[in-house]
């Protein structure tokens, strides 16, 4: 279990983390989104204790991080996999970890075996590794302490979309097995497959958090007309904002009974008229979002 | 039946897993890491054959009277003084340039506690490398009594020790300047060019001289390859060792407790 309180952390006068509260239950996996830039990596930096908030509390298990005797026992940790020393090889670094946490030697291959590394893997130096295998074996030194729970930071970056799939079972399973997961992402369709519960950030802030299901409901309707500009007008009319999708489509944050009448009574034709779903989310997620990842580009 | 599920429970005893990570298994994996790198390895592999080769020379080159162990020895203690601090530095520098202080810091969050297996790590293999080389310079004494050399075993005991402090004092050194600068090349330039900086200005500025007696570690530490140290000698190596290895540690210490892992 994780919790997270008023979290917030300034660099200048300038907020990563503004305000964010959230909680991670046992048997869950939750979702943590946002674009680059909005705080997510700095958020799970202070539930591991690396980097001191400028105020709130996280804990783990109701233990402050940094209070965890010997954490890699209780949490997995995976924030980032190319944060590893290019001359050492795979199996040296979780044979380290394994030294560290006090666990028998002979985890360590089975470890490798479990994320599909095999022993040839284990001998090459992480130089040689593609983003992909170390991924594999930063899952893997999560996994090495036998934790309750996993924190996970883009984790499927660079995996090949049948490691994604694999990723996704592995998480599914550990979730359903009691553990808590935490993982974020920048993909909203990557975490969408496998999280129960989503925490969604943008510029610092959560601007949304649930459960998938009920925010997947709230993200309203989706309609599509024959005749687009029509349909503007009448959206207009009826003082509804919508906004538009790559594929010609309109989200509006309504019931579909509301665009419904509207689009019958100025005898407009509709072609599409459905609950959005997770395309409404992903725009909902845009629009809330949107200029945050440009401006971090330039800062 | 159940075999199956067995083999995803790692066996694991809770009291020993909310029990800080003893100091004693930080330093192993400390040591470890000194030499399970290529870079790490090579250099202790430099060491071991640069100081090979001090014997090689002395038996070749040497005046038959100098072939003694004291003679073996003193010399042999060179390449681990000069070199065996760059491992000092690695060590606190690559867990920021190669970024593995994310999972350092993730496992041990007690910094302090990393710090101090790093300092002992360093002492160990100081004191290692002392032993090593009292080993070589026996057998190539042995060797240069065969070829008819001196090869008296006669050492003041005063330069066996004397030698440990140096070969650790440097590695401390090392250590700090690592720890102060968290950039391995960086740190390298300035733990061989800022002491010898200072003694070019010192033996060169007049008004430094006196001063120079006391702060430049290049020049107090000469005494520890002379039998019978002096009280003063060993004052000026003190306030020398305080001003390039306490305040680079004192500092660097500071700056990794407080700096923030990304």
């Amino acid at each position: 279990m994780i919790t997270v309180e008023r979290l917030t952390k300034r660099y200048g006068g300038h907020p990563a983390v503004d305000d964010v509260s959230f909680t991670c239950e046992p048997g869950t996996v939750t979702g943590f989104l946002g674009p680059n830039g909005a705080g997510k990596s700095t958020t799970m930096r202070m539930i591991c204790g690396l980097t001191p908030p400028t105020s709130g509390s996280a804990t783990v298990g109701s233990t402050p991080y940094r209070r965890l005797g010997n954490p890699g026992r209780h949490v997995g940790v995976l924030l980032d996999a190319s944060a590893q020393h290019s001359g050492r090889t795979g199996r040296e670094v979780l044979s380290l970890a394994a030294i560290t946490m006090g666990i028998d030697k002979r985890e360590v291959p089975k470890a490798l075996d479990r994320v599909g590394l095999n022993a040839t893997a284990g001998k090459r130096r992480v130089r040689a590794y593609s983003l992909g295998m170390r991924q594999r074996l930063g899952l893997a030194l999560a996994l090495l302490g036998d934790p309750a729970v996993l924190i996970l930071d883009e984790p499927a970056n660079g995996l090949d979309p049948e490691g994604i799939y694999w990723m996704r079972g592995l998480l599914r399973d550990f979730a359903d097995r009691g553990g808590t997961v935490l993982l974020s992402s920048h993909l909203l369709r990557e975490v969408e497959a496998v999280a129960d519960r989503l925490v969604v950030i943008g510029a610092g802030k959560i601007v949304a958090q649930g459960d998938k299901a009920e925010l997947l409901a709230q993200s309203g309707t989706l309609v599509r007309a024959a005749d687009p500009a029509a349909l503007a007008m009448v959206l207009e009319r009826a003082g509804l904002t919508g906004t538009r999708t790559t594929d010609g489509g309109v989200v509006v944050p309504t019931g579909s009974e509301v665009i419904g009448r509207a689009a019958a009574d100025a005898g407009l034709v509709l072609l599409e008229l459905r609950p959005a779903g997770s395309g409404g989310l992903e725009q909902m997620f845009l629009t809330l979002t949107a200029g945050d990842s440009v401006k971090e580009a330039v800062r | 039946m159940t075999a199956v599920l067995t083999e995803t429970q790692v066996p694991s005893v809770r009291s020993e897993s909310s029990r800080p990570v003893p100091l004693t298994r930080l330093t192993l994996v400390e040591l470890r890491k000194l030499a399970d790198t290529r870079a790490g390895l090579w250099l202790l592999i430099v060491i071991g054959l640069a100081t090979v080769g001090t014997s090689a020379i002395m038996l070749g080159w040497a005046p038959d009277a100098e072939q003694t162990f004291e003679g073996f020895f003193g010399f042999g203690l060179l390449p681990s003084a000069v070199l065996l601090p760059v491992l000092g530095i690695l060590s606190m520098t690559a867990e920021w340039s190669q970024r593995t202080a994310l999972t350092t810091f993730t496992l041990v969050p007690a910094r302090e506690r990393v710090i101090a297996a790093k300092l002992a790590a360093g002492v160990i293999i100081a004191i290692a490398s002392t032993v090593a080389t009292l080993a070589l310079a026996a057998a190539a004494n042995l060797l240069g009594g065969a070829l008819g050399a001196d090869a008296g075993w006669d050492i003041a005991g005063s330069l066996i020790w004397q030698g440990l402090a140096m070969q650790v004092l440097y590695v401390l050194m090392g250590l700090g300047f690592g720890a102060l600068l968290l950039n391995s090349p960086l740190a390298i330039v300035g733990f061989f060019a800022l002491p010898m900086v200072w003694t070019i200005l010192g033996s060169t500025i007049k008004a430094l001289a006196t001063a120079s007696e006391w702060i430049d570690i290049n020049t107090t530490t000469t005494a520890m390859g002379e039998a019978n140290m002096t009280g003063g000698e060993w004052a000026r190596v003190g306030v020398s060792a305080a001003i390039w290895v306490l305040v680079p540690l004192v500092l660097g210490i500071w700056r990794v407790l407080r700096r923030e892992v990304s």
